[in-house]
C-alpha cells in the first residue's frame, strides 16, 4: 500500500478512540463522532446517521429481502434466505459486513459478530463514503427518494398484504412472479420519474386505480363510431413510440388486469427503479465508500487517534476488498468494482495533486486543480459509464495491465484487440465504459404494436446488438408477459441492417406459465 | 449526531413466511427429496433436520438476458503475455475467461441443485404426511422428550428462592467455629488464668492488677474480634441444585424382522422401512432406552447391522420361521430378566415354505407373543394371501397384542398401529 511517504504523527492533546476487538455502543459513538469530524473537515455533505446493530441472522434476512428493512412477502426471498444460511452455516460463505439503505435519514447496519475495528471500517465506508454518494450523485437525486422509500415500502407491503386476504396468496403470487420476471425491463432508462410519497401514492391509488380501468376499456371500445374512424387509420400503431419499460406499459394498457393487479405490476416496477441508480453506479459507489474508508481513517491514524493494532487489521480487509486477481486466476471473476474504483479515486486525487506530463495532455481540465472539488463534480455527474469513459487514466491501465478480447462468433479465434499501451489506451477505455453500459449489457428489448382491431396480440421487438442472441430463458419470461398481457405475445428480433425476423408466439389461451410441479 | 438502535432483539425469523411460501410452493420436489432422504438414513436418526437438494432448474427466475453467439468485447485484467492483434484459441465449452461471454453463466446453465435444511418438524411433517397420520397422533409424535426437574444435592450459586437455610445455617456455624478456634483457645486461657488470680489472691488484690488489667484488655479485644466474625456471609449460602432429566421411562426392545428373499425389491424394503421408522418413532415416545435388533431371513435367519439389513441383496426360498427361532433365541438370551419391554416388527411378502407356515403360527403363538408388548406383521403385496397370512389371522384372533396387516402404500401402514396408538398413548 503506497500512503504518503513518511507520515508524521501529530500526537495531539485527544485521548486515542478504544482498542480492542470488543466493542461497545460507547466506542462506536466516539468513532462515530471522531470520523464525523473528519468527514466535515473533506466537505462530505451527508444525511443523518442512523447506525442499527443487528445479529448474523437479521442481516440474512434482510439479504434475502434485496437488502431492504421492510418488503413483501415472496417465496424467492424465502429461497434466498435458505441459500444464504446454507452457505453461511458451512463456513462457505462470511456475510457482508454491512448493508447501507438509500434513505433519509441513511440507515447502515453493523453485525454484532464484528470486531471494533470492523464496526469502525463499516461506519466510515457505509455512513460516510456511500451516504454522500447516495445524497449526491444525479442518478440517485432523480431516480429515488431517499425521504420516502421506506413509506413507500411500508404501504407496498401492507398493499400487497390486503390483496393476498382479498384474492389469495397463490394468485398473488403467480402475479408477482411475473412482475418479477420483467423486473429488470421494468425501468425507464430515459425519462425522469416523478417522485415517491406515501401520502400522495395512498391518497391516488384508488382514484388512479378507478381511473385507469375507465382509461383501459376505452382502448377496446368497440362502439361502431369508433370501429369505423379507426379503420382510416389502419396502419397507426399503438403505442405511436416505442415503450421500453414493459412493466409500465402493462400496468397502463393490459386488457384484462384487474386495478388491484395494476397496482401490483406498479409496486414492482417502482421497486425495480429505485434499484437502477445502483445497477448503474457500482464501480463508482464502492470506489467511492472505499476510498473514503480508506482516507478518513487514515486521517485518524495520522491524528494519533487509532493504534497500530487497528490499522492492522483494517488494512487486512481493507487489501482483500480491494484486491484484483487476473484473468488467468482461479479466483478471477470479472472486474472488481472495489478495486477498479477505488484505484480510480485515487488516481483522480493523484492527478489534481501531482500530474505528469501525461496527465496534463489527457486530463488537461483537472490535473493540478483542487481535488475536492474535482472529487465532488465527478461523484455528483456520472455514472460507472460515464465516468469511465471520463476519468480511467492511462496509469491505471497500466496498472490493472487491462486488455480487451474481441469475441465474434463468425471468427475461428479470439482476437486481442487493445492492451494497455498507446495506442490502445482510447480504444480500451471504450470498451470498458460499454461494458458498464446497461443498455448494451441488458437486451433492448421494446413494445411495438398492440393489434387493436384484430387479436389484440402484442408485439415486442429485441433490437439485436452486435448479433446478441436473447438467452434460452425467453420463452419463459415471454410466458409470463402473455400471463399480464391476457392474450398472444409476438417476439421479433430486428437486426443491425434492419430486417425484421419473428422469433416466438405465445398463444394466449395456452400462455400458463411452466408451473412449479 | 448518530442514533445507534439496538435491533439485536426485534423480532428475528423476518424471513419465516417467506421460508414457508418457498415451502409452499416447492412441496412436491422437496416430499420427493424427503422420501430419499428417508432411503438413506438410519430409521434411529428422526430426531434431526435433513438437507434436501432439488433441482435448481424448478426454482429459477426467469429474466430476460442474453444468450451465447453475436459479438462480444470484454476487458480483463492482469495481462501477462498479450499485444494487440494476438489470436487466442477458443476455449473449450464456452466457458472461462477467453470466452469474452460473461453472461453465459448468468442463465442458469450450471444446474447445481439448490440444498437446504429442513428442521426436525418440517422434516417429521412431511414423513407423518406420506404415512396419513391422524393429526393428534403426529403432534405427539413429534413432541420432544419431556422433561421433569429434581433435586440434585446443593450447589453454592442459585437464585433466592432456591436458598436451602439448613445447609446455609450449618456452614455458617462451622465457619464462625474455624474462625473462632484460635480467639477461643486463648480466650479460655485467659478466662483459666484471671480465675487462678482471683481465687488465690481475691477480687482486688494489688500486686496483681496490672497483670490483670492487662488481661482483661486482652480478652475484650478477642471477644470482639469473634464477635466480628460475620453470623453468615455470602459463600455460607447453598442452593438446592435442581436439574432437569428425562421423564422416567423404561426401556424397550424392537425386532425388526424383515424376509430378504429374492422376491423382497427396493421398493418393498422401503415401504417396510418406513414401517419400521413408524413402529420406532411411536417406542420414543414411551421408552427412555430403545435398542434395536435386526433380523433378517430367506432360508436361514442372521442378525445383523441395520446397514446391512436394509442394503444386502440376497436371492432364494423363505423360510420364516428360521427368523422367529433366532427372535426368540436372542429373546431369551438377552432380554428375558423382565426389564424390558419387546416390540416386535416383521415386514415380508408372504412368501414361505408351505410347510413351515404352522410352524411360524405355533412359535410366534406360543413361544414369543407371551413375551412381547407388541407385534406387527405387514405384508407388502397386492396379491392373494398366502398360507403365512391364513396362518397369523388366527393368531390376531387369540391374541390382542398381534396386529397385521396388508399393505401397498405407506399410508396403509398406520392402521397397523391404530390400536397399539389407542393403548399407550392414551
Amino acid at each position: 500500500m503506497n500512503t504518503t511517504p513518511a507520515r508524521s504523527r501529530r500526537r495531539a492533546g485527544k485521548a486515542p478512540l478504544p482498542a480492542g476487538s470488543e466493542w461497545t455502543a460507547e466506542a462506536i459513538e466516539r468513532y462515530n463522532q471522531e470520523i464525523a469530524r473528519v468527514a466535515a473537515l473533506y466537505k462530505l455533505d451527508i444525511y443523518p446517521v442512523q447506525v442499527e446493530i443487528i445479529t448474523a441472522e437479521q442481516m440474512m434476512d434482510a439479504y434475502a429481502s434485496v437488502g431492504m428493512p421492510v418488503n413483501y412477502h415472496h417465496w424467492s426471498f424465502g429461497k434466498h434466505f435458505l441459500a444464504t444460511e446454507k452457505g453461511y452455516k458451512r463456513g462457505q460463505m462470511g456475510l457482508a459486513y454491512e448493508i447501507v439503505i438509500n434513505s433519509n435519514p441513511c440507515i447502515a447496519y453493523l453485525m454484532e459478530e464484528n470486531t471494533l475495528t470492523m464496526q469502525g471500517l463499516v461506519i466510515a465506508h457505509a455512513a460516510y463514503g456511500h451516504n454522500s454518494f447516495f445524497k449526491g450523485n444525479y442518478l440517485f437525486r432523480t431516480w429515488t427518494n431517499a425521504d420516502a422509500i421506506i413509506d413507500y415500502l411500508i404501504f407496498a407491503r401492507n398493499y400487497i398484504t390486503e390483496c393476498e386476504e382479498r384474492h389469495g396468496e397463490e394468485e398473488v403470487e403467480l402475479l408477482l412472479d411475473s412482475c418479477h420476471a420483467l423486473m429488470n425491463l421494468g425501468v425507464d432508462r430515459y425519462k425522469r420519474p416523478p417522485r415517491l410519497s406515501l401520502a400522495k401514492e395512498k391518497l391516488r391509488q384508488q382514484e388512479r386505480a378507478e381511473y385507469l380501468q375507465g382509461q383501459v376499456n376505452d382502448l377496446w371500445r368497440t362502439l361502431p363510431a369508433h370501429d369505423v374512424r379507426a379503420g382510416n387509420r389502419a396502419e397507426q400503431r399503438f403505442p405511436p413510440e416505442p415503450e421500453e419499460n414493459l412493466l409500465y406499459f402493462i400496468e397502463k394498457n393490459a386488457p384484462l388486469l384487474e386495478p388491484w393487479q395494476r397496482e401490483v405490476v406498479r409496486i414492482v416496477r417502482k421497486i425495480a427503479q429505485y434499484f437502477f441508480p445502483q445497477r448503474q453506479t457500482q464501480v463508482m459507489n464502492e470506489g467511492w465508500a472505499t476510498f473514503w474508508h480508506y482516507t478518513l481513517l487514515n486521517h485518524l491514524y495520522d491524528e494519533g487517534l487509532l493504534a497500530d493494532s487497528f490499522m492492522l487489521e483494517f488494512l487486512q480487509s481493507h487489501t482483500n476488498v480491494v484486491a484484483q486477481p487476473p484473468y488467468n486466476s482461479r479466483w478471477f471473476s470479472g472486474i472488481n468494482p472495489y478495486a477498479l474504483g477505488f484505484a480510480m479515486w485515487r488516481d483522480i486525487r493523484r492527478i489534481c495533486e501531482t500530474p505528469d506530463d501525461e496527465d496534463r495532455r489527457w486530463f488537461p481540465e483537472i490535473a493540478g486543480s483542487d481535488w475536492l472539488e474535482t472529487f465532488d463534480f465527478a461523484m455528483r455527474n456520472f455514472k460507472d459509464e460515464s465516468f469511465i469513459a471520463q476519468y480511467l487514466s492511462p496509469k491505471v491501465m497500466r496498472d490493472f495491465r487491462l486488455f480487451a478480447v474481441l469475441d465474434d462468433d463468425h471468427a475461428d479465434t479470439l482476437e486481442v484487440s487493445a492492451i494497455h499501451d498507446d495506442e490502445g489506451f482510447r480504444r480500451l477505455r471504450a470498451i470498458l465504459s460499454d461494458q458498464y453500459n446497461l443498455g448494451a449489457r441488458e437486451p433492448n428489448i421494446q413494445v411495438w404494436n398492440v393489434d387493436l382491431r384484430g387479436d389484440r396480440s402484442l408485439t415486442l421487438r429485441h433490437t439485436a446488438f452486435r448479433r446478441r442472441a436473447l438467452g434460452n430463458t425467453t420463452d419463459e419470461v415471454l410466458r409470463h408477459v402473455a400471463r399480464l398481457w391476457g392474450f398472444t405475445v409476438r417476439l421479433e428480433r430486428v437486426d443491425e441492417d434492419g430486417k425484421v425476423a419473428p422469433v416466438q408466439e405465445i398463444r394466449g389461451e395456452t400462455s400458463r406459465p411452466r408451473p412449479p410441479t | 449526531m448518530v442514533r445507534i438502535i439496538d435491533r439485536r432483539f426485534d423480532s428475528k425469523n423476518k424471513s419465516a413466511v417467506n421460508r414457508q411460501r418457498f415451502m409452499r410452493r416447492f412441496k412436491q420436489q422437496i416430499r420427493k427429496a424427503v422420501s430419499e432422504a428417508i432411503h438413506g438414513r438410519s430409521i434411529r436418526d428422526l430426531d434431526n433436520g435433513e438437507e434436501i437438494t432439488i433441482p435448481a432448474r424448478d426454482l429459477a427466475e426467469p429474466s430476460l438476458q442474453h444468450g451465447k453467439g453475436g459479438v462480444w468485447e470484454q476487458v480483463f485484467p492482469g495481462n501477462d503475455q498479450f499485444t494487440t492483434g494476438d489470436h487466442i484459441k477458443r476455449p473449450l465449452g464456452g466457458g472461462g475467461a477467453g470466452s469474452g461471454n460473461g453472461k453465459a453463466s448468468n442463465e442458469g446453465e450450471h444446474e447445481d441443485d439448490f440444498a437446504f435444511q429442513l428442521s426436525r418438524e418440517e422434516f417429521l411433517d412431511l414423513f407423518f404426511e406420506d404415512l396419513e397420520l391422524p393429526r393428534m397422533i403426529r403432534t405427539q409424535l413429534a413432541r420432544v422428550t419431556d422433561y421433569k426437574t429434581q433435586r440434585a444435592g446443593f450447589k453454592s450459586d442459585g437464585t433466592p428462592a432456591n436458598i436451602n437455610i439448613i445447609r446455609s445455617m450449618r456452614g455458617a456455624l462451622g465457619r464462625r467455629l474455624a474462625l473462632g478456634s484460635p480467639y477461643a483457645s486463648r480466650i479460655r486461657e485467659i478466662q483459666r488464668e484471671l480465675d487462678e488470680a482471683v481465687a488465690r489472691c481475691g477480687e482486688d488484690s494489688a500486686e496483681h492488677e496490672e497483670r490483670m488489667r492487662a488481661l482483661r484488655e486482652e480478652l475484650a479485644t478477642l471477644r470482639a474480634r469473634v464477635d466480628r466474625i460475620p453470623f453468615i456471609d455470602s459463600f455460607d449460602l447453598r442452593y438446592n441444585n435442581r436439574i432437569k432429566v428425562p421423564r422416567p421411562t423404561t426401556q424397550a426392545v424392537m425386532f425388526c424382522v424383515m424376509d430378504v428373499s429374492g422376491s423382497m425389491d427396493e421398493e418393498r424394503k422401503s415401504m417396510a422401512k418406513r414401517f419400521f421408522m413408524l413402529l420406532y418413532l411411536f417406542l420414543t415416545r414411551s421408552y427412555e432406552h430403545i435398542e434395536v435388533v435386526f433380523i433378517r431371513h430367506h432360508t436361514v435367519a442372521k442378525e445383523v447391522d441395520e446397514d446391512e439389513f436394509f442394503h444386502s441383496r440376497e436371492s432364494g426360498g423363505t423360510v420364516v420361521s428360521s427368523a422367529l427361532v433366532l427372535m426368540r433365541d436372542i429373546l431369551h438370551e438377552r432380554y428375558a430378566n423382565g426389564q424390558w419391554n419387546v416390540y416386535g416388527a416383521q415386514a415380508s411378502d408372504g412368501d414361505n415354505w408351505d410347510n413351515d407356515s404352522p410352524v411360524c403360527g405355533k412359535l410366534l403363538g406360543n413361544e414369543i407373543l407371551p413375551w412381547c408388548q407388541y407385534f406387527a406383521y405387514v405384508e407388502i403385496t397386492a396379491s392373494e394371501p398366502q398360507n403365512l397370512w391364513r396362518e397369523y389371522t388366527k393368531l390376531e384372533a387369540a391374541h390382542d397384542n398381534f396386529a397385521l396387516q396388508r399393505i401397498e402404500s405407506p399410508a396403509d401402514i398406520y392402521p397397523v398401529f391404530r390400536e397399539l396408538f389407542k393403548k399407550t398413548i392414551a
